[in-house]
């Protein structure tokens, strides 16, 4: 029986039992800082704040391309226009007024929220390669408007982002700013969990697996895109105005394609339509290169080769997608064929393939 | 892991229960299914009327005119044959009844109201369902989950209301996982509820797009070619499944090449060839009909097969 299975048979009360201890494993890994993977060119909070603020883009990220299955080479875009709000509003180089921190939290959330509206509103009516192009030129367009429209400050950037009055961030600590992120983490995987097991989940996957006949199924399949462009766009944005206000200084220079790039390695890597899937890519992404840094420069070399053998042999990612997608479906299993969940795709007791006859 | 498999009944469930009931039990186990099947739907045709109005519909794909001026009506209640030789135009048909492709010109109403302008999933709202001739299943869904989407049609959770759990939430997630479930039996797979779509076999494939298809609780339901592939018991029944939907309320347009199939289920047959309709009628009548004789027996065609 595989790990899956045994995890899906547990009832409700045994997978807290057994979450619970993980997750406050994970929370005080930065207090711990166990030898062996304490990471050596970067401290350790800070490497373990790295990878919280790729595991969240990673989720975000998840919701648009393993869930609803639209390809976005752009996202970077979105956790750039977060980072920007939260510096706006801000940073005393910055000229509008200021906002506690927290607050931008939401407002940048709203604002890349709009974003995904404009981005989505005209290129979801296009599919699969056109899209991709699309939004690979909107992370372009984000990027050089950073660079080009003054109040943005280019390269000059915006110091002392997320500072209040007296001139002190929110957090001084990187292990706060690490605890922060993953108390947010798990409040989004909550509700993104939320809505997967719902009509909107659902509607997602459908999109996913046929768009025409999802339409066809009375799905409003443009809608349900928007919104899944307009989800991952907030979780995006929330990554970003984190980053801004951790790192405390924001420019136009860690919003490339390759930033990009790597954010979709995490999701593919980890499994794509897979929460705890892209959370372990996320993690891989963002600290191998932290860990071995004898190696970071061969960072993109050596991510491209695992994609292509990842590809070759596990094309479905590291976790491959298994979402359950009906709010009641532990019960209604259980009632209907006495059995608490599915058998999985690539069980020995998946029944025989189909074809064959048609 | 605290847990084994062991502890969860391997047998047991619906499907085991039904397996034990004494032959009063199923019967009513089948009543109340049925009651789930065909909910109370309010449908402004009355039994015997024009449910569907196809007017001088017609199809051009650059210069091929698929369908030339097709007229026809489906009466609610009825089980409506359509046939044809291959490349006849059958498919065509029912895709520009569904806003698959818009109609050249001419007209589709449904109770009355045109079709023309509305966007796909607004026709299946309306009540317009349909299988495909080439299954196309959500593979990666389980069967049931594939059944909840097509009820999800019927639905009006928010984004908002799913992301915070709101009360209807609950409520349509609860009443689409039962209505789904009694689809599914009443169908005739719900042993596999539980299995993804695309480990199914054929047979059952066929018929989870039947209960996906009813579960959108359509006023009319359209069958593109549901016994493709099958042997002739399975034939048979699909027939027994067909009528029985028919007896539940709902109004079916069946487009069949298995010409024994079509004869034994349909009320009435239309006739297709080169996209225009040649005869409409009763079976009887057009089995009889020289027209449709020459269409399928043809002069020098294998069409007949």
């Amino acid at each position: 029986m595989s790990l899956r299975e045994r995890w899906n048979a547990l009832s409700r009360p045994a997978q807290w039992a057994v979450l619970l201890p993980v997750v406050a494993l994970v929370y005080f890994l930065p207090v711990l800082d166990p030898p062996v993977i304490a990471t050596t060119g970067t401290d350790f909070p800070t490497a373990m704040f790295d990878v919280a603020r790729y595991a969240l883009v990673a989720v975000g990220l998840n919701v648009v391309v393993g869930q609803a299955g639209l390809l976005d080479l752009g996202y970077v875009g979105f956790f750039a226009v977060g980072a920007y709000v939260t510096a706006l509003f801000t940073s005393p180089s910055s000229s509008l007024h200021k906002l506690p921190f927290l607050w931008t939290l939401p407002l940048a959330m709203v604002v890349t929220m709009i974003f995904g509206v404009i981005l989505g509103t005209p290129t979801l009516r296009l599919r699969g390669d056109y899209l991709a192009i699309v939004t690979l030129g909107f992370g372009e367009i984000i990027r050089l408007l950073a660079d080009n429209v003054d109040p943005l400050r280019g390269q000059r950037g915006f110091e002392r982002v997320g500072a209040d009055n007296a001139g002190q961030p929110l957090f001084t600590h990187a292990t706060q700013w690490y605890w922060l992120t993953v108390t947010i983490i798990i409040a989004v995987l909550l509700l993104v969990g939320n809505l997967e097991r719902s009509r909107v989940g659902r509607a997602w996957v459908a999109i996913r697996e046929d768009e025409d006949v999802a339409e066809i199924m009375g799905v409003p399949t443009y809608k349900f895109k928007i919104w899944a462009f307009v989800m991952g766009a907030a979780i995006g944005g929330l990554s970003g105005a984190l980053y801004a206000g951790k790192l405390g200084f924001v420019n136009n220079q860690s919003f490339d394609v390759v930033t990009s790039m790597l954010f979709l390695a995490a999701v593919v890597l980890g499994g794509a339509g897979n929460k705890v899937g892209v959370l372990l890519g996320a993690a891989v992404v963002a600290y191998l290169p932290m860990r071995f840094v004898q190696i970071a420069k061969y960072n993109y070399l050596i991510f491209g080769l695992a994609l292509i053998i990842l590809m070759i042999f596990r094309p479905q990612g590291l976790l491959g997608a298994r979402q359950h997608l009906l709010a009641y479906g532990r019960q209604a299993y259980q009632r209907l064929i006495g059995r608490g969940d599915q058998i999985s795709g690539d069980s020995a007791l998946a029944p025989e393939k189909t074809g064959g006859r048609s | 892991m605290t847990r084994r498999e062991e502890d969860v009944p391997a047998e047991g469930g619906v499907v085991a229960e039904v397996a034990r009931m004494t032959e009063e039990e199923r019967e009513r186990h089948e009543a109340e299914i049925a009651e789930v099947v065909a909910p109370d739907r309010e449908i402004e045709v009355e039994i015997g009327q024009t449910l569907l109005e196809m007017r001088d519909v017609t199809l051009r794909f650059g210069g091929l005119t698929a369908l030339d001026s097709v007229s026809f009506d489906l009466r609610r209640g009825e089980i409506l044959g359509l046939i044809g030789p291959n490349g006849a135009g059958k498919t065509t048909c029912f895709n520009a009844m569904t806003g698959v492709y818009r109609p050249t010109s001419g007209r589709v109403l449904l109770a009355g109201r045109p079709l023309a302008r509305l966007s796909r999933h607004r026709i299946t709202q309306l009540g317009i369902a349909r299988t495909f001739q080439n299954i196309r299943l959500f593979g990666e869904m389980t069967a049931l989950e594939n059944v909840v989407v097509g009820a999800d049609a019927r639905h009006r959770t928010s984004l908002l209301g799913a992301l915070l759990r709101l009360p209807r939430h609950h409520r349509e997630e609860r009443e689409a996982v039962a209505r789904a479930m009694a689809l599914l039996e009443f169908v005739g797979i719900a042993d596999r509820a539980a299995d993804k779509a695309k480990n199914l076999p054929y047979g059952y494939q066929r018929r989870l797009e039947i209960a996906r298809a009813l579960a959108t609780e359509p006023k009319l339901l359209c069958l593109d070619e549901p016994a493709a592939g099958f042997n002739p018991a399975e034939k048979e029944e699909l027939m027994g499944l067909i009528r029985r939907i028919r007896s539940d309320g709902y109004t079916i347009l069946l487009i069949e090449h298995d010409m024994r199939l079509v004869m034994g289920v349909t009320d009435r047959i239309v006739v297709l060839e080169f996209g225009r309709k040649i005869a409409e009628g009763r079976p009887a009548e057009i089995s009889q009909d020289p027209a449709v004789i020459a269409a399928y027996l043809g002069v020098s065609d294998d069409d007949a097969a």
